[in-house]
């Protein structure tokens, strides 16, 4: 089973290679790539091998820039914490030193997370390392441009609407977050509670295994974190067996069809994505039809924007630069407040904060707040019957490769509205979904996303394995491959 | 025309924990300022609310004696609103399901019993406290997520006696439940007072005036706020009083508005996604509400009807939960109600009040004391005698057993003591005629000289018949 993590260990073992040298050779990767793509906030250049001997050990990553790190700049790329140094660590950042990993950086997001283009970082936009008049996608743009630069073999990014898994397929990478709670999001810098999850990015589901196996688990300082302490992913993934393989994709969102006038790029998207059906079956996968309610299906995206941008207002109301960040210099408290506020937050932020502060309001939280927790409920109780019947969500990722960044903006078009945002249900559940590449789109590769019951998560990841197995789809990039 | 003021009030009370409501930061009063202090408490970004269960014991227990209902499910709130002794610009409540709410209480009212409704009671989070010296603010986050109850009354006071005497007794059970402090002194306890007038029994405009931080301010806030609302209604200006904020200005002894209704500031309150829904376990409710201690309002009754204290010893009895204690051990050590209350309330708070101790400091026990008071009454020593005993078993920390001693067993026997008064009588002669001629006061005179002589072993009362019977021979 392909694993760089392994293959990487292995090489250590025999002694083919020392971690100093591993170190070395991807501190020189990261520096092409941050010249390439500017992945980077921070480029940790003192990183040092640590003895801790876990099963990471000797394992260089990247870790989002809104994850708390003691001692090193975190700044959720946003320029109200430009100078912001944490006094604590994350869990996972704590995790993974334990498990021996080595962070070599700090990537670009979105300005904490609030966008899907890796382009409102306060340190420039985020390059495609497959075309760099592209996109990476959003919110882990950095931590997606790395992966795929083949700099480091894992990043550590989060994942509210799908911002781990959408910067995954347009940068033909393996993105997956797991079940709510499985990860602590302690030290993880909030943008909406409810549907933050931690996430990584990998070149291969094996690695994403190792990984999560590394940073999961009940942790006191995470009320929302659950005991995970029997499932074991990676061990899953070698000895594990599936029981049963049903597969179902939403007709509305995955089939022709359902669309009036589609373009050139959709029908390659969703033609492919056929083609991975096939192959699907191929393994031994039974592949269901399935429709929903379009009403349900088109609210998603509102339903997310009420409920995000109303946690966010919240969450990031003690952005004030009274404790930390760039302080106001007015002598009046308001005002102080309110300059810290209008000089950092960029204008993207503004607008979802300002939607979120009118959601909430006492007039509208029946109307729009209210009502989008309700459609939120409607969707996951229709999800979970689903689950009954079927062991995963099978659905394409997007309608094409990744945006441009110079162009036309990006009009939304109604049509493949719902299927450029329905992994955003894996957020409302809280369920585990991964997104693995399935070929490529216009030359621009684009992923399949697999979705699965909450803490199904072992063999949700068994399912994405014989899928990748099958594709068996290899990279070559900054001229490394796997 | 004679108008009725309707007093709500809401009591905002720090609780007694060892961490703060959702930090490890460590819940205690210091006069040093941000020494306790977590990530959490300056919402350092990332860090995320644990929820204290000893908090949550303590405000199911505060329910329970309140009469309250207590929701299935427990879950908390966010209160939005920007203000810098709100670190994370929010503060953490209960809104939606309270832990306690329609309750009510019985609370003593001098000699009588008011009945105080309960609209809720919630566990919450307290401020940071900001100073302002000169023209700078200083902000000490010490208090910001120290855990709050915050107790909501029906509108159902009407007079400011009423409200001191709820407010008086609702602080001495959470120092008797141990729930809090409740410390006025240290800021622990802090009220709104919400006050509307009306000529009937309707509601009239209700004007709340926010922050009022001891029980004679509150007093002194009612009066005032009745006073201005008053002379509006009384002067036809009664449009002018509108549903809005006051504050208590201590300089002038008058409420000023801070803000009108209409100026009111939006919550935005929602369910706070940090915390799961918690499902309260009837068993565990339970196991709290068998471990609420007897309230003072059942032991004053017990005291004044059962024992025929009278009020005002019942009441210095109540003062602490110690003393009371120490009391209903004494009792049921079968000292007599009467005699023990005389004991606790004179000997023993007199000397702690001396020494500035409290009762858990003094080593004497209820049965020690017991076996004084049976001295005396069975005529062994005087009651003289048996409060130096005490008093110096208090000083010492000594077994009282140590400073009783043969020879300071009373004189009781009669041919002893008649041969002591005729040897006194003998040589005072003068003073025999001086008594007989009128001059009856010397009687004392002769009692006096008895007890010299026997280092006031002298039974007193045999003493004084013989002296008697002597002298009016």
């Amino acid at each position: 089973m392909r694993s760089e993590i392994l293959s990487l260990q292995e090489k250590m073992k025999k002694k083919e290679i020392t971690a100093q040298e591993v170190l070395k050779s991807t501190l020189v990767s990261v520096h092409e790539n941050q010249e390439k793509c500017n992945s980077f906030v921070t480029i940790l250049e003192d990183a040092k091998v640590n003895e801790n001997g876990g099963i990471l050990q000797g394992i260089p990553y990247a870790l989002k820039d809104n994850f708390s790190t003691r001692g090193i700049l975190t700044t959720g790329s946003s320029n109200t914490l430009k100078n912001y140094v944490p006094v604590y660590d994350a869990t996972v950042y704590e995790k993974l030193k334990q498990a021996g990993a080595i962070c070599v950086g700090k990537t670009v997001l979105d300005e904490f997370g609030l966008g899907g283009t890796g382009t409102t970082g306060h340190t420039g936009v985020v390059k495609n390392p497959w075309d760099e008049s592209r996109q990476a996608g959003g919110s882990s743009a950095g931590s997606a441009a790395v992966v795929a630069s083949g700099a480091v073999p894992f990043a550590i990014g989060s994942d509210t609407g799908d911002s781990v898994r959408k910067p995954a397929a347009y940068c033909g990478i393996v993105g997956y977050k797991p079940t709510y709670g499985m990860i602590s999001r302690y030290g993880l810098f909030p943008f909406a509670s409810s549907l933050d999850h931690v996430g990584v990015l990998t070149r291969s589901v094996m690695d994403a295994a190792i990984v999560v196996d590394a940073i999961k688990g009940l942790d006191d300082k995470d009320m929302t974190s659950f005991d995970s302490s029997s499932i074991h992913l990676a061990e899953n993934l070698q000895n594990g067996k599936l029981d049963s393989k049903k597969l179902f994709y939403i007709k509305e969102i995955a089939d022709i069809s359902s669309y009036e006038n589609p373009s050139e790029e959709l029908k390659d998207a969703l033609s492919l994505f056929q083609k991975t059906l096939e192959q699907a079956k191929e393994v031994g996968f039974e592949v269901y039809e399935e429709s929903m309610d379009e009403t349900l299906l088109a609210a998603i995206p509102s339903t997310y924007t009420c409920i995000s941008c109303a946690e966010a207002t919240s969450n990031l109301s003690n952005l004030t630069g009274i404790i930390f960040g760039p302080r106001g210099e007015s002598r009046n408290i308001t005002d102080m407040m309110v300059e810290h506020r209008t000089k950092g937050f960029s204008p993207l932020i503004k607008r979802r904060l300002i939607i979120g502060s009118y959601v909430l309001q006492k007039e509208n939280q029946e109307k729009y707040f209210l009502n989008a927790q309700r459609v939120r409920h409607l969707i996951v109780d229709k999800m979970n019957d689903f689950f009954e019947k079927y062991d995963a969500l099978i659905l394409p990722c997007s309608s094409g490769g990744a945006k441009p960044l110079e162009g036309e903006l990006e009009v939304l078009n109604k049509s493949s509205m719902i299927l450029e945002n329905h992994m955003v249900i894996g957020n409302f559940g809280g369920y585990p979904s991964i997104t693995i590449p399935n070929g490529l789109v216009n030359g621009l590769p684009v992923g399949v996303n697999l979705t699965s019951k909450i803490k199904s998560d072992a063999s949700l990841l068994k399912m994405a394995s014989l899928l990748e197995e099958k594709m068996d789809i290899h990279y070559e990039l900054g001229g490394k491959s796997l | 025309m004679s108008l009725i003021p309707t007093i709500g009030i809401e009591m905002h009370c720090e609780m007694k924990s060892h961490t703060k409501v959702f930090s490890l930061a460590r819940n205690t009063y210091s006069e040093e300022g941000n020494i306790h202090v977590s990530p959490l408490d300056i919402a350092l970004p990332g860090t995320l609310p644990v929820l204290n269960k000893e908090c949550v014991r303590k405000a199911i227990m505060a329910a329970s004696l309140l009469h309250c209902e207590i929701p299935k499910y427990l879950y908390f709130d966010r209160k939005n609103y920007y203000y810098p002794d709100l670190p994370k610009g929010y503060q953490i409540t209960q809104s939606h399901a309270p832990i306690g709410v329609n309750g009510k209480i019985v609370v003593p009212k001098k000699e009588e019993e008011l009945e105080v409704l309960i609209h809720d009671i919630h566990l919450e989070e307290d401020t940071a406290q900001i100073e302002h010296i000169k023209d700078l603010s200083y902000i000490n986050y010490n208090r910001a997520g120290v855990p709050l109850l915050e107790l909501v009354t029906e509108p159902c006071f009407h007079s400011k006696e009423d409200v001191i005497a709820f407010l008086e007794y609702m602080r001495r059970v959470y120092q008797y439940t141990d729930i809090s402090d409740a410390d006025v002194m240290k800021g622990q306890v802090r009220c709104d007072v919400n006050i509307s007038l009306s000529e009937d029994d309707t509601l009239g405009t209700k004007v709340e005036i926010k922050g009022v931080n001891s029980f004679s301010n509150i007093a002194l806030v009612i009066d005032a706020e009745i006073k201005r609302q008053e002379e509006l209604i009384h002067s036809g200006r009664q449009d002018e009083i509108i549903q809005e904020t006051r504050r208590w200005d201590e300089a002038t002894g008058t409420t000023k508005r801070m803000r009108n209704k209409a100026d009111a500031v939006d919550y935005k309150y929602f369910v706070e996604p940090n915390i799961p829904k918690i499902c309260l376990d009837s068993d565990w409710i339970l196991s709290i509400q068998k471990s609420i201690p007897v309230l003072p309002m059942e032991r004053l009754k017990k005291y004044t009807k059962e024992y025929g204290l009278s009020y005002v010893d019942a009441n210095t009895l109540l003062k602490e939960k110690a003393i009371s204690d120490y009391y209903d051990e004494c009792v049921d050590t079968s000292i007599d109600p009467k005699v023990a209350c005389n004991w606790v309330t004179t000997v023993i708070l007199g000397f702690l009040n001396k020494e500035y101790k409290t009762i858990s400091d003094i080593s004497l026990m209820p049965k020690q004391l017991k076996m004084v008071i049976d001295k005396v009454s069975g005529g062994v020593i005087s009651s003289k005698q048996a409060k130096e005993v005490i008093l110096k078993s208090l000083e010492s920390s000594c077994d009282p057993s140590e400073f009783l001693s043969d020879d300071m067993a009373q004189i009781s026997d009669e041919d002893t003591l008649i041969k002591i008064v005729d040897a006194i009588l003998e040589k005072s002669e003068n003073q025999i005629q001086a008594y007989r001629a009128g001059k009856t006061n010397l009687f004392g005179y002769f009692v006096g000289q008895v007890m010299k002589e026997t280092n006031g072993k002298a039974n007193p009362v045999k003493t004084k018949k013989l002296l008697e019977k002597r002298l009016n021979q």
